[in-house]
């Protein structure tokens, strides 16, 4: 009897050579489709922002008259991960990854420049003796967002009257804190550093502008500009300066850095005004963050009855 | 051949979608920034330019390393970067435009059609950068219609590769519109910037070869790629 043995390897196994001579192709694809996963991974795995940690309560903070009463506040989360702090990076996100790092304790204010007091300031005692107020104030982006937020603070009128500017004194100048081991952003040349902001001095002892210290009755997060900063609430944001180290009195207009940058788009006194457009984008309408429909931009973003006298007399167009 | 129908090109296909997958995903779960409309604007044009980067790398990549079949995914990167830049128009049309108008006779009328194509309008002509963008984009449309094998049949290869340099076009106007775009930081744009800048230069490169390539030497003629 004849016994048939199977071939080892059946025929059915045997890779075809027409098969076999495309392996180099199918190599070089799987290649290129594996860089574009991995090009497409590496954008989802991006860092997601954090909000700021819940920080110390400030205690006897007042209500005040000069809150907005009839809006919608934003989030602790929108106002803690969405910051344009250029020290920080340009994402909106990377202050809330970034500014842990920031050493706000202790911190010094240096006040020079036209005043009978020149010094330098801690924290403790600009704030000793200062009533704090919940100040509800819109914030206007340049780049038409825009939120609603409630600061805890002080009118900048009252600190400046305790160093006594002098008859010289026309302008204040507010420079942000310039350190490049705790700021990763200020290492590359985006912008001029030190941030330099400044107002007029009728702008300055206004008394919807103010130095702010708190968020949601707590202490700043670090992220929005900790531990203290201005807010100007008729003008775009940038001009409220952050993380505020030193404050200057002069006798001519500052060229504050966005002016500096491009002064075709960004001039000294960036009062929001929706009749004057960026020239790259209109300032007629903003998204308030968290809203799908756009609003109408409202002039000196609603705050034109408290402050559109500074202005009587000048061209807003010219001035912008 | 029957990898490359049944395996890769559902491959870079997929790989094609996943952005966008990525993105509906994202904003589902609550993963965006807290201005999602600004994260899905920046993303679908971010790819729409990446996509464009590798639709202009495939020509240069077959002439390089003489692989010759890659140049059989060039239509679907083309096509995939004409979707990403369609997406980041009409979610622009939506987000920036159809977001901010009155509407006087309620949403769904006739008066909101009229005003949004002003609207829209009125934007390509005054900012310099949605000019541009625009141009970008209106640059792709042509060639999206053309891409089919009936097309380039009825065109003429010769014709239909003419109209197809168009993509150089859009190439050079998404990387300015991008640039003038941000405010200060232009890392990113001259990123892709540099990326379009090299392939169209090899394009240079490798027509001055050929240019001058039949009078001097043959051997110089015989690598020249057809």
């Amino acid at each position: 009897m004849l016994i048939k043995r199977a071939a080892d390897i059946r025929s059915s196994e045997i890779t075809d050579k027409k098969l076999y001579l495309k392996r180099r192709e199918f190599i070089q694809a799987a290649a290129v489709a594996t860089a574009g996963l991995g090009a497409l991974a590496a954008t989802g795995s991006a860092e997601a922002a954090t909000p700021a940690p819940r920080g110390r309560k400030l205690d006897n903070v007042q209500k005040s008259p000069l809150s907005v009463t009839d809006e919608k506040l934003n989030s602790w989360e929108q106002i803690t991960t969405y910051n344009n702090f250029y020290e920080f990076g340009t994402d909106k996100e990377s202050p809330s990854l970034y500014a842990k790092t920031l050493k706000t304790e202790p911190w010094r204010v240096v006040v020079d420049g036209e005043v009978a007091k020149p010094g330098t300031w801690n924290l403790e005692d600009i704030l000793k003796g200062q009533t704090l107020e919940e100040r509800v104030y819109r914030l206007r982006c340049v780049e038409a967002w825009s939120m609603v937020i409630p600061w805890v603070g002080f009118p900048l009128a009252d600190f400046i009257k305790k160093v006594e500017p002098t008859s010289k004194a026309k302008f204040v100048e507010f420079y942000t804190q310039y350190d490049p081991a705790t700021m990763p952003g200020v290492r590359q040349p985006t912008l001029r550093w030190p941030y330099l902001e400044g107002l007029r001095m009728d702008e300055a002892m206004h008394p919807l502008a103010i130095l702010a210290v708190g968020l949601y009755g707590e202490v700043m997060p670090k992220q929005d500009g900790a531990p203290i900063r201005l807010i100007v609430p008729w003008k775009y944001g940038f001009k409220s300066a952050k993380s505020i180290v030193r404050i200057r009195f002069v006798e001519r207009p500052p060229v504050n850095t966005w002016q500096e940058m491009q002064s075709s788009e960004y001039g000294f006194y960036s009062n929001v005004n929706p009749s004057v457009d960026h020239p790259r984008w209109t300032q007629a309408s903003e998204r308030r963050i968290g809203e799908f429909f756009r609003r109408k931009t409202l002039m000196f973003n609603g705050y034109g009855d408290q402050v559109a006298s500074l202005y009587s007399g000048m061209d807003l167009k010219r001035n912008y | 051949m029957q990898w490359r129908k049944w395996v890769l090109k559902p491959a870079v296909f997929l790989a094609g979608l996943g952005p966008a997958a990525w993105l509906v995903y994202a904003a589902l779960t609550g993963n965006l920034s807290v201005n999602p409309l600004e994260d899905i604007t920046h993303e679908t044009g971010l790819w729409a330019i990446r996509f464009i980067c590798v639709t202009l790398a495939v020509t240069p990549l077959r002439r390089i390393s003489g692989w010759n079949d890659v140049i059989r995914f060039r239509r679907m990167l083309g096509l995939f970067a004409f979707f990403y830049g369609t997406l980041h128009f009409l979610i622009y049309i939506i987000a920036d435009r159809f977001a901010a108008l009155d509407f006087p006779d309620g949403i769904v009328a006739w008066s909101t059609v009229r005003n949004l194509a002003a609207s829209v309008g009125e934007d390509i002509y005054k900012r310099p950068f949605i000019t541009i963008g625009f141009t970008a984009f209106v640059c792709m449309v042509p060639l999206a219609l053309t891409s089919t094998a009936g097309m380039i049949r009825r065109l003429g290869g010769r014709r239909w590769r003419a109209l197809h340099r168009l993509i150089y076009v859009t190439g050079v106007a998404a990387v300015v519109h991008y640039w003038w775009l941000v405010k200060a930081d232009v890392t990113d744009p001259r990123f892709y910037a540099i990326i379009v800048a090299v392939l169209l230069g090899i394009r240079v490169y490798y027509a001055r070869i050929r240019a001058i390539a039949p009078t001097r030497s043959p051997i110089a003629r015989a690598q020249s790629p057809s």
